[in-house]
């Protein structure tokens, strides 16, 4: 498969994915700010937010105050932001416009409609009942995509890359809301159990994990039994495990001379997540775990643009 | 619904026109009866609903094309018609046979000035017409193509006059475009009216791209048991880009841009997630200037440095030839027919529209006094940009267009204005005549070959005789009907 191909279906998967974590993100914020907050939270939830993404400093270019409605706008809707979910919305299209001809027509067509009703929304007024439910659209177009891609694609080269944009960036996004989360709750003034059952409710909800959380432990919800679930659980489909060991998996299949480097890495880190001890993780601390894992997942994404996605003569 | 005849010429100024549905005495001409009997019994929001799913459909389907000039990255959709422009199987043998023999001819025409310029050594066309002309490579001067097939791909254009004889309007032999509508018209109409397909007999067209890959890998270099056949194109913000995609992706062959592909050692590469992969035969859309930042314009992205070096040495195909532009000339047109004679020794089946090359004193006078009735083209223009319709122009751009002749007559052309024929189209007031031309797509390779019919355009502006999309001309399925 060309390379350059093989690059648009990658970032294509990725925007998509991207878009859809996105939407997971503001909605738990959402969630969390129907909770009693003060003031003063309720602007460190969106700093840290901002932040985890690396959007805070292009927010505080634009803005003077952290406001939750231009924050929302800034991060769902903003057209001059290239981190917004609409400016993700709009390069997974052009990345599929590039290779439609790689695409089934059902997907092409999935991707091409979100588009299209994506700049049907008004931007400037969405109220917060209907942002409510302009999350749970985007996220419902994400995984049509996927279901499409699965259902109609070739499990060859292209459903590789697919994947693979798919796993390694859903993998950084969950490390970084699970990040942030985890150190606001930490953080924040203690009212009561109650405010932190909500709190952590919000967060599984927010990664589709509740129902799952409930079934596999029965049990109160724990701060180490939810970062064992979205870490190490390799049944959980959105948690680091699983993603990595997915990762591993399609490269594997896409190998080539130059990958035998970056397969090591990409097996290494799975087995880390497959094998490891949630006691470990909470000993090292959750922070710099995750961070040290964002590092060592985004340096597989750069391995996989030099053995595969970039032009090289030799 | 209204008996469709009612709606055809009902202009009086229309009624010298040959309407492809109705004679002149207004009544349906037999290859029209099952179709007009059809639709008279459609009602009339029937018809309306499919008119706007057909648009729902293209542009969800994201059958688009970006217009130059507009905004940025502006995509439109061709207007689509759904009244089909059908020709008789009789009809449509003649023309084929046409075609066939013209093709042949322009191919055997680029041969002979690449190589040993026997026509112009005869006399029959000046020299200085085809070696000073801009579209002659001298780079090709003496380099042999596999099986001397110059133009594997041909669009031509054909219109029809007055009494329902064809005409040859161009020969478009260096990208032409069109061919994916002619088959996403077809899908439309099938999936809008499938009834239609089973009352008629209607020629399929699906199979074009089957019939292109076998022609791209007939004209491989020698010797290449299994050739690797690429489209190469500009890039997604081409205004063809999706024929482009649309021809790869039936073909199966991979879709290129000049950055994916890199000349070593005389020997083109595509790069692949797995290396380098050598590329034998390359369907190019990009004009010749753009190909080679070695060989032709220095400032070109879009080209393969080092590709023109590959392709003299024979290692890969450039097809359409590099150099095919000079037999589609304007300037080259009004010797086709001289071709013909010249290689095949036989007489033209197809006709020429008459034409008067400006650069000649006597035509020049000619014209200057006939601007209003004649149609003025540029002889390097091509998309209907830069041309005068004489009979639709204001005085005062008659006039303009006079200063740009007399500045530099020998870049035009001047042709009589063809009364098109017309077939009946849906427009914004109901269903009226609107102007249509042909554009049969010829493949040369082992033999000659066509899908039977090829692309309507329909002129939408009520008495326009420009089809083009640039110009916001439309489309129909074009069916052959057999008897």
């Amino acid at each position: 498969m060309l390379s350059r191909t093989a690059d648009h279906l990658y970032w294509m998967a990725r925007y998509i994915e991207r878009a859809e974590n996105l939407a997971r993100m503001l909605d738990v914020n959402n969630r969390m700010l129907l909770l009693p907050q003060s003031a003063r939270e309720v602007e460190r939830l969106w700093r840290e937010t901002l932040d985890s993404i690396g959007l805070l400093e292009a927010y505080s270019k634009g803005h003077d105050k952290i406001i939750s409605e231009e924050v929302v706008h800034f991060m769902a809707l903003d057209r001059n932001n290239p981190g917004s979910i609409y400016s993700c919305l709009r390069s997974a299209r052009e990345n599929a416009h590039a290779v439609r001809g790689t695409l089934t027509s059902e997907l092409w067509e999935t991707i091409n409609t979100t588009w299209l009703k994506l700049r049907e929304y008004n931007i400037e007024k969405l109220g917060a009942d209907e942002l409510d439910a302009f999350f749970e659209w985007v996220k419902l177009r994400s995984h049509q995509s996927r279901g499409v891609s699965f259902a109609t694609m070739m499990r060859d080269e292209a459903n590789c890359f697919l994947r693979l944009g798919t796993f390694i960036e859903r993998a950084d996004n969950t490390a970084r809301i699970l990040d942030v989360k985890f150190n606001f709750i930490n953080e924040a003034p203690r009212h009561d159990d109650a405010s932190e059952y909500y709190q952590w409710s919000a967060l599984l909800h927010s990664v589709s994990a509740f129902e799952i959380y409930r079934k596999v432990y029965r049990d109160q919800i724990t701060p180490s039994r939810v970062a064992e679930l979205l870490i190490l659980r390799g049944d959980m489909p959105r948690s680091l495990a699983h993603c990595t060991s997915e990762v591993q998996a399609f490269l594997e299949q896409v190998a080539n001379q130059r990958s035998a480097e970056t397969q090591r890495r990409a097996g290494e880190l799975a087995a880390s997540l497959r094998f490891g001890r949630i006691e470990d993780v909470l000993e090292t601390g959750l922070h710099n775990y995750l961070t040290r894992f964002i590092t060592r997942i985004n340096d597989i994404g750069d391995r996989i643009a030099t053995d595969f996605l970039l032009p090289v003569t030799a | 619904m209204a008996p469709i005849k009612d709606h055809t010429p009902d202009n009086p100024a229309l009624a010298r026109f040959f309407d492809e549905m109705s004679n002149a005495a207004g009544e349906v001409r037999p290859h029209y009866q099952g179709y007009v009997s059809w639709f008279d019994g459609m009602p009339a929001d029937r018809m309306a609903r499919k008119r706007h799913e057909a648009d729902a459909l293209f542009h969800r389907s994201g059958i688009t094309f970006a217009v130059y000039g507009d905004e940025a990255g502006a995509e439109r959709l061709i207007p689509f018609d759904v009244i089909p422009r059908i020709i008789p199987a009789h009809e449509w043998l003649a023309l084929a046979d046409g075609l066939r023999q013209r093709v042949k001819a322009l191919n055997a025409f680029l041969h002979d000035i690449y190589h040993g310029q026997e026509i112009l050594k005869a006399g029959r066309i000046p020299t200085e017409q085809v070696l000073a002309n801009a579209q002659y490579r001298p780079e090709m001067q003496g380099v042999d193509v596999p099986r001397n097939i110059y133009a594997a791909i041909a669009g031509v254009d054909i219109v029809r006059a007055g009494a329902g004889e064809f005409y040859v309007l161009e020969d478009n032999l260096r990208v032409p475009s069109g061919v994916s509508y002619m088959i996403e018209n077809r899908k439309m109409m099938m999936r809008l009216f499938p009834e239609l397909f089973a009352r008629n007999r209607v020629a399929p067209v699906e199979h074009y791209p089957d019939l292109l890959l076998d022609t791209l890998r007939a004209v491989a270099p020698k010797g290449v048991p299994d050739p690797v056949v690429v489209v190469l194109t500009p890039g997604s913000f081409n205004s063809a880009y999706f024929e482009h995609a649309f021809l790869a992706q039936q073909m199966g062959v991979e879709l290129v841009e000049g950055s994916d592909l890199f000349v070593r050692d005389e020997q083109v590469f595509m790069r692949t997630t797995q290396g380098p992969q050598r590329v034998d035969v390359i369907y190019r859309r990009i004009d010749d200037d753009f190909l080679d930042p070695l060989a032709f314009r220095p400032d070109s992205m879009l080209g393969v440095p080092g590709l023109l070096s590959a392709y003299r040495a024979g290692n890969v195909t450039v097809s359409n030839a590099v150099g095919t532009g000079v037999a589609d000339d304007k300037s080259i047109y009004p010797y086709v027919g001289e071709m013909v004679r010249f290689y095949l020794g036989e007489e033209p089946i197809l006709n020429n529209v008459p034409t008067y090359m400006l650069r000649k004193p006597d035509d020049l006078a000619y014209v200057l006094e006939h601007l209003a009735e004649l149609v003025v083209k540029e002889v390097h223009g091509a998309g209907g940009y830069g041309m005068l319709v004489g009979p639709a122009s204001t005085h005062a751009e008659i006039e303009d267009f006079r200063l740009r002749i007399l500045a530099s007559p020998e870049k035009y052309i001047a042709q009589p204005t063809l009364s098109l024929s017309t077939c009946p189209t849906f427009v914004d007031a109901g269903i009226a005549p609107r102007h249509i031309d042909l554009r049969p797509f010829v493949l040369s390779g082992n033999e000659v070959r066509f899908v039977p019919g090829g692309l309507t355009r329909v002129a939408l502006k009520e008495g326009s005789l420009v089809v083009n999309s640039s110009q916001g001309g439309g489309t129909k399925d074009t069916w052959v009907l057999e008897e």
